[in-house]
């Protein structure tokens, strides 16, 4: 479905990003994992061609030869900050990509409709201002506006990463269930090793522009052979044990 | 003070919707290039920069300066097309007015137009590049919307400057609000001032308020108030243009000149009442630049005005001498046909020279009685002039024939200056022969025994276009010769006093009875 091959991204003199290569298959749940400045971001944007790489070649089924802009109507994304646009009521908002790709006013609207529901909002919030609902709410909405035109991919930049857990945990679950159902390919940036655990089918973890790990979550929790890895992986582990003790009527060590 | 205020009133519709026109007309221009002009400086820093230097500089030229800059500059335009094309254009008015204006409403609404979409959320602008809207969609759809709010209150911003600054429009041959502070400068009458004032500051209180209201509802999205304020403007703007669609002047109409003095005004509301009598259309263009006055007749702008021998001897012809009275007139004559196809219809009696005067007292005290004697005093002494007299050829050749040497030399408008030479600020001043304040204040003309200044006949021009045209000459042909000097002083004291002012209108009337000029 996407493939990379040989990519890479330089500024100036110094190479940020790569080269490395990277296939992923259809309706696949990969979540691109490491610590801030990695390159993760980068490589989500390669794939929707908002920034193009320097060098190497990326390959989206059924896209060759699109400009980029026109192959970005075509991919969902949803933004770490969101970016619903403050001045469009949610209806609006949600209908951005639809009028992009053309459809008509009667196909949007029931199409906003149908997203609500789907990302589990009350119908009437579609009249009002991204200004007007809760952190949870816009990013529910957030995955609604990039799913409109019925995208076969999506793209996630951290797209819970500034919620408290409880909606986190919510959201992650709905989104994984909508993944399933619509038979969508995705790939999510995130920095929380719990959430890409729990959620993807697929981890990569990078860590200085390169992947250093690209397996399943299970291989990864199993004895891996790479020390980063290893220790990146004992963190929620670690985690979960003394969370069990503690629910057995344990104490803090 | 009634009458005054009556008066006003009465003009007020037409200078109104000229003002209106004009301002609206800047603002329209002006915002059709800025807002281009700041989006394509928000998409790059080599636009931005210049761009905001240069609407910058243009700010901090004086507003008067930079309206009459734009007049030389359109005539060179004007005789370049002449010649190329065979078609000239009016230099002097509507066009030079609303580039002026045009360029000094383009600040505020570049500088808040690139602040606006260099200001817009770049979450909501990544999200519209990345949901793959185009260029012109991310600027439309997002970003326009966005920075709509911070771009009307830069709006706002240049519609209170332009229908501010519109008022000085009036000096390069545009009727604009401006006309009641102008002419009040020049005569005393504090009621036009204040009534001109008065009138621009409500007008733009008014655009202001109405602007503001749609800047609010765009911030606030509530698009009644935008319609509303929308409205306003329109409905407002229609009304004050209404008296030009309904009155508009007739294309066969005469355009009679006069620059900036009680004299001239009143000379051309004669011309005018004569030209009205016969069954002629008039317009004044009143308040007029001295060399501007010519140049404008010369190019066929206005029709007839009234200058003075002396002036076009050493301005338009640049001669030095002074031949004397009779031949200065003569050479006039043939020499201004001859360079312009200026008729010179003749001479109207009396004299308004250019002359020191101090007063009577003061003068018996120092045992001044002419320039020569002057002269000895005067490094201890203070000359106050009008705003011109300083950077005339008529200045030159007094200080060179007589070897003048002020302690101090101060311009006023007329007004101040006789204000200057009652209070002691000024001991000598630069009047005028015809003016009525030199009886009525005390003044003493000073005797010219080496003639350095040239003789000042008040004569009748009119426009090589005009040249033969029956229907003005004869109207205007009646006045050659009957005006003495003395009608004139008491027609000028009856604006230029201090109470019981009379209008320009009501002093030409009561000048046409006196000099005993029949109806036509």
């Amino acid at each position: 479905m996407i493939r990379l091959e040989n990519v890479s991204k330089t500024y100036g003199a110094t190479t940020a990003v790569g080269p490395f290569s990277l296939s992923i298959g259809q309706g696949e749940f990969v979540a691109l994992l490491g610590g801030s400045g990695c390159g993760k971001t980068t490589t989500l944007k390669m794939i929707n061609g908002l920034s193009p790489p320097s060098s190497g070649v990326v390959a989206v089924e059924g896209m060759e030869g699109l400009a980029p802009h026109l192959r970005r109507r075509r991919i969902g994304y949803v933004f770490q900050e969101v970016g619903l646009f403050p001045h469009m009521t949610i209806a609006e908002n949600i209908a951005v990509g639809p009028r992009l790709a053309g459809w008509d006013k009667v196909r949007t609207a029931s199409r906003g409709a149908e997203l609500l529901d789907l990302v589990s909002l009350p119908a009437e919030v579609g009249a009002r201002l991204p200004a007007a609902l809760s952190g949870g709410q816009r990013q529910r909405v957030g995955v609604a506006r990039a799913l409109a035109a019925e995208p076969k991919i999506m793209l996630m930049d951290e797209p819970f990463g500034a919620l408290d857990p409880v909606t986190r945990e919510a959201l992650g679950r709905d989104y994984h269930a909508l993944h399933e159902r619509l038979g969508l390919t995705t790939v999510m940036v995130t920095h929380d090793v719990m959430e890409a655990l729990l959620l993807a089918d697929r981890i990569v973890i990078m860590d200085a522009g390169h992947i250093v790990a690209d397996a399943a979550p299970a291989v990864l929790l199993a004895d891996y052979p790479d020390p980063a890895v290893r220790a990146l992986m004992e963190t929620p582990r670690r985690q979960a044990s003394r969370v069990e003790a503690l629910a057995r009527g344990g104490r803090h060590e | 003070m009634n009458d005054s205020l009556a008066a006003a009133w009465r003009l007020l519709p037409n200078y109104l919707a000229q003002h209106v026109l004009l301002s609206l007309c800047a603002l329209v221009l002006g915002f059709a290039i800025s807002l281009p002009l700041a989006v394509a400086a928000s998409r790059s820093a080599a636009v931005r920069w210049p761009s905001l230097f240069i609407a910058s500089l243009i700010q901090t030229i004086p507003s008067l300066a930079l309206l009459a800059l734009f007049y030389p500059l359109l005539l060179a335009l004007s005789s370049v097309s002449l010649a190329w094309f065979g078609k000239g254009f009016t230099a002097l008015g509507f066009a030079p007015s609303l580039m002026a204006l045009t360029l000094y409403s383009m600040l505020p609404i570049l500088r808040n137009g690139v602040t606006g979409i260099l200001g817009v959320d770049p979450a909501a602008v990544e999200a519209a590049r990345g949901m793959g809207m185009t260029d012109r969609q991310r600027l439309t759809w997002v970003e326009l919307p966005l920075a709509a709010p911070v771009i009307m209150a830069g709006v706002r911003t240049a519609a209170v400057w332009t229908i501010g600054a519109a008022t000085l429009s009036t000096p390069v041959g545009q009727t604009s609000l401006g006309n009641y502070i102008f002419s009040g400068l020049q005569t005393e009458n504090w009621v036009y001032v204040l009534f001109g004032c008065a009138a621009s500051a409500v007008l733009a209180l008014a655009a202001d308020q109405l602007l503001g209201l749609i800047e609010s509802g765009l911030a606030h999205r509530r698009s009644w108030r935008v319609w509303a304020g929308a409205i306003g403007l329109i409905a407002g703007a229609a009304a004050a243009l209404s008296p030009l669609v309904f009155a508009a002047p007739a294309a066969g109409d005469y355009r009679i000149g006069a620059k900036n003095f009680s004299e001239q005004y009143i000379l051309a509301e004669l011309m005018a009442q004569r030209l009205r009598a016969a069954g002629a259309g008039v317009t004044l263009k009143e308040d007029l630049g001295s060399a501007t006055a010519y140049r404008a007749l010369a190019a066929g702008e206005i029709d007839a005005y009234v200058d003075y021998s002396g002036t076009l001897w050493a301005n338009v012809l640049g001669r030095k001498d002074n031949p004397g009275r009779a031949a200065v007139l003569k050479a006039l004559t043939t020499g201004l046909k001859r360079r312009d196809g200026v008729v010179v219809l003749g001479p109207v009696g009396f004299e308004n020279a250019y002359a020191l005067a101090m007063r009577a007292d003061r003068a018996k005290d120092l045992r001044i009685a002419g320039i020569d004697d002057l002269a000895r005093r005067a490094p201890t002494l203070a000359l106050g002039s009008d705003l011109e007299f300083l950077s005339r050829p008529e200045w030159a050749a007094l200080r060179g024939a007589y070897g003048l040497s002020f302690r101090k030399l101060t311009s006023y408008q007329p007004t101040f200056m006789y204000r200057a030479l009652a209070g002691g600020e000024a001991d000598v001043i630069s009047a005028f022969s015809s003016d009525g304040r030199i009886a009525a204040d005390h003044l003493v003309v000073l005797a010219d025994p080496l003639h350095a200044l040239p003789p000042y006949d008040a004569v009748i021009l009119i426009s090589p276009k005009r040249a033969g045209d029956a229907r003005l000459r004869a109207a205007l042909a009646p006045l050659i010769g009957r005006i003495s000097v003395g009608a004139m002083r008491e027609a000028n004291y009856s604006l230029d006093r201090d109470s019981d002012k009379q209008t320009a209108a009501q002093a030409a009337r009561a000048l046409a009875k006196s000099a005993g000029l029949a109806a036509p």
